[in-house]
């Protein structure tokens, strides 16, 4: 039994198709990550997971039901989403902001129990921004604020998180930074994680589930990165030349592009 | 306490309020009031406080009963509910487009009520209800066409300034070309109308407003927290479990109802949709749709500028619109060019 898996997706923009007969399963307790060239759907696929797309055909499951069955407020008490790109609302301050991940839990007349001042007390504590809690969002630098969105994600108390390219507009110390948060929570808190990223090799690194993304293709590979990683799949993915060696720190795979082939200058002019 | 405000919690309510939106409202409150008693008690013919709360309680003498139940109560009132309208409209469009320049009157909505009424007054030289009736039929359907032209897969807030732009161009092309079709007295008529101001109003005008406004603003304030989580992004609302689309028609319907009705009440009154809710923003300083303080701004600008055009340019009778406009346009831009210089204006 998984709590989140997609069957016979076919996912479209319009007109236009972008990927079509997906079936994924999530894992419970996994850390999933998604992988592929640009153009392959992975945002894209992440989206319906969140009910965000409405697939053209077939569907989501979310604890056995059509994800669409569900009140929207139902859904957001199950399953969070970090979207690529927020809207910081000016003049808010964290503690605010990771206060608005309460919404689903609240009702008119009940705006802010005590329950809900825990767990946003608590989700920043996870998050390392507690201490942040009576700044200006705006104040804060790029990682920073990365970690006040994915507070109030988790202010949300969903097992299931979904992120959407949690690491763009980061540098490399606040991507680490960030995915390391990922897999804390993940192996500490038992949250069920599912994030769209770039770099290969973050994704052999912290993912305990990958699911590999080609253009026109959808889906060619899922399972445990250190399984399915190889330099055929990689080149067959991304048309990349690579070996696939052991990440020195990990032994997660690490994906090693070969090296230029040289054409010598004089030979290729008088090839002319 | 890790996340600003005060707290109020029973055991089946809770509730979280910014300090400082709490004392700015409180204190627009009692400059309503305020400017309410000037109101009524100054004037051509002055009344003492005893003499207006008399008559308040029914037990006033004649003349004074007057004065106040007749003349300048209602005229107070219908003041306070436009406001009220106006500004909640304009905050909670601003809100949705995440932009200032979006208000009704910008959106066309206020222009297409203008040419309702003119072509009442042109077409069947109707009466004051029935001008009204057709400001507000003209409103929302212009609010209507702008929102269908604004429509793809949802409403975007940039599309949805600029399409009304449009509009309330054309809306205006039409009005003008209108007039100069009609006879010279139903020219006067929609010219006066354009001109809007609350000379006259009575009970009537406090009864229509006052039931759109008893309706709607219970209903803004409910979405009030939806459409905070919507200036976040559409993913992020959609993500807390916001209907985000949903909401987002209601909004914008509720907004045009009160812009529809307080034009058809006080015609286009300038600027105050706009101003009330970025001063009432600035005031507060925090974030969230900010919709009471908003409208708390929105009726004391609106009797602030009436006091003003009915004492300082006696016995000219100047349209309040003119008076939000100078009050409000001022205001906001001291307010601005203080945050600038303080380098903290977004």
């Amino acid at each position: 039994m998984t709590r989140l898996r997609a069957e016979g997706l076919t996912l479209a923009y319009d007109e236009r198709t972008v990927a079509e007969g997906l079936g994924v399963v999530i894992p419970d307790g996994s850390f999933t990550v998604i992988v592929g060239p640009n153009a392959c759907g992975k945002s894209t696929l992440l989206k319906a997971l969140a009910r965000m797309l409405k697939p053209t055909s077939g569907a989501v499951y979310l604890d056995g039901e059509v994800i669409t069955t569900y009140r929207s407020k139902e859904v957001a008490r199950r399953l969070g989403l970090l979207p690529q790109t927020s809207i910081a609302p000016g003049g808010i301050t964290v503690g605010e902001l990771v206060a608005r991940g309460r919404y689903p839990h609240q009702r008119l007349l009940k705006q802010w129990s005590v329950r809900d001042e825990e767990v946003v007390t608590e989700a920043m504590r996870l998050t390392n921004v507690l201490d942040l809690a009576g700044r200006m969002l705006d104040e804060l630098s790029g990682g920073q604020r990365q970690r006040v969105w994915l507070a109030m994600v988790l202010a949300q108390e969903t097992a299931i998180l979904l992120l959407d390219e949690p690491t763009t507009f980061l540098d490399i110390a606040h991507q680490i930074e960030v995915l390391d948060l990922c897999a804390d929570l993940h192996e500490e808190n038992g949250h069920t994680l599912v994030a769209v990223l770039h770099d290969l090799n973050q994704a052999c690194r912290y993912a305990t589930h990958l699911i590999a993304m080609k253009p026109g293709e959808g889906i060619v590979a899922q399972g445990d990165p250190s399984e399915i990683v190889t330099a055929d799949l990689v080149e067959d993915v991304f048309g990349l030349p690579c070996r696939v060696v052991p990440d020195p720190e990990t032994g997660t795979p690490l994906i090693v592009p070969l090296k230029r082939q040289r054409v010598p200058v004089a030979e290729s002019l008088t090839a002319l | 306490m890790k996340v600003r405000g005060r707290v109020v919690r029973t055991r089946h309510v809770s509730f979280r309020f910014a300090d400082r939106t709490v004392l700015v409202s409180l204190a627009l409150l009692l400059a309503v009031i305020g400017v309410g008693l000037v109101t009524l008690t100054s004037g051509d013919f002055e009344l003492t406080v005893a003499e207006v709360a008399n008559s308040l309680i029914g037990r006033g003498d004649g003349a004074s009963d007057f004065i106040v139940l007749t003349l300048r109560l209602p005229r107070l009132l219908t003041g306070i509910l436009v406001g009220i309208a106006l500004a909640v409209s304009g905050g909670i469009l601003q809100g949705l487009s995440g932009n200032p320049l979006a208000s009704p009157d910008i959106l066309g909505f206020v222009q297409g009520s203008a040419t309702g009424a003119i072509l009442v007054i042109v077409l069947v030289d109707g009466g004051m209800a029935e001008v009204g009736a057709g400001a507000l039929v003209g409103g929302v359907a212009t609010s209507v066409v702008v929102y269908l032209l604004a429509f793809k897969q949802g409403v975007q807030g940039f599309r949805l300034i600029l399409i009304g732009i449009g509009v309330s161009f054309i809306m205006l092309s039409l009005n003008q070309y209108l007039i100069t079709r009609a006879s010279l007295s139903d020219a006067i008529a929609a010219q006066a109308w354009q001109v809007g101001g609350l000379n006259g109003r009575g009970w009537d005008h406090v009864r229509v407003v006052g039931s759109a406004v008893a309706v709607l603003l219970p209903l803004a304030l409910y979405f009030g927290r939806r459409l905070a989580l919507l200036e976040m992004g559409d993913a992020t609302a959609r993500g807390l479990g916001v209907d985000a689309e949903r909401t987002r028609f209601a909004l914008i319907a509720i907004s045009v109802g009160l812009a529809a009705v307080a034009t058809a009440a006080a015609g286009p009154v300038s600027f105050l949709a706009l101003a009330a809710p970025q001063l009432a923003r600035r005031l507060t300083g925090s974030a969230g749709a900010g919709l009471v303080p908003a409208a708390l701004m929105g009726a004391l600008l609106l009797v602030a500028g009436d006091l003003a055009v009915q004492r300082l340019f006696s016995p000219a009778q100047l349209p309040v619109g003119i008076a939000t406009g100078a009050i409000g346009g001022l205001y906001l831009i001291w307010l601005l060019a203080h945050e600038w210089r303080r380098g903290i204006a977004r």
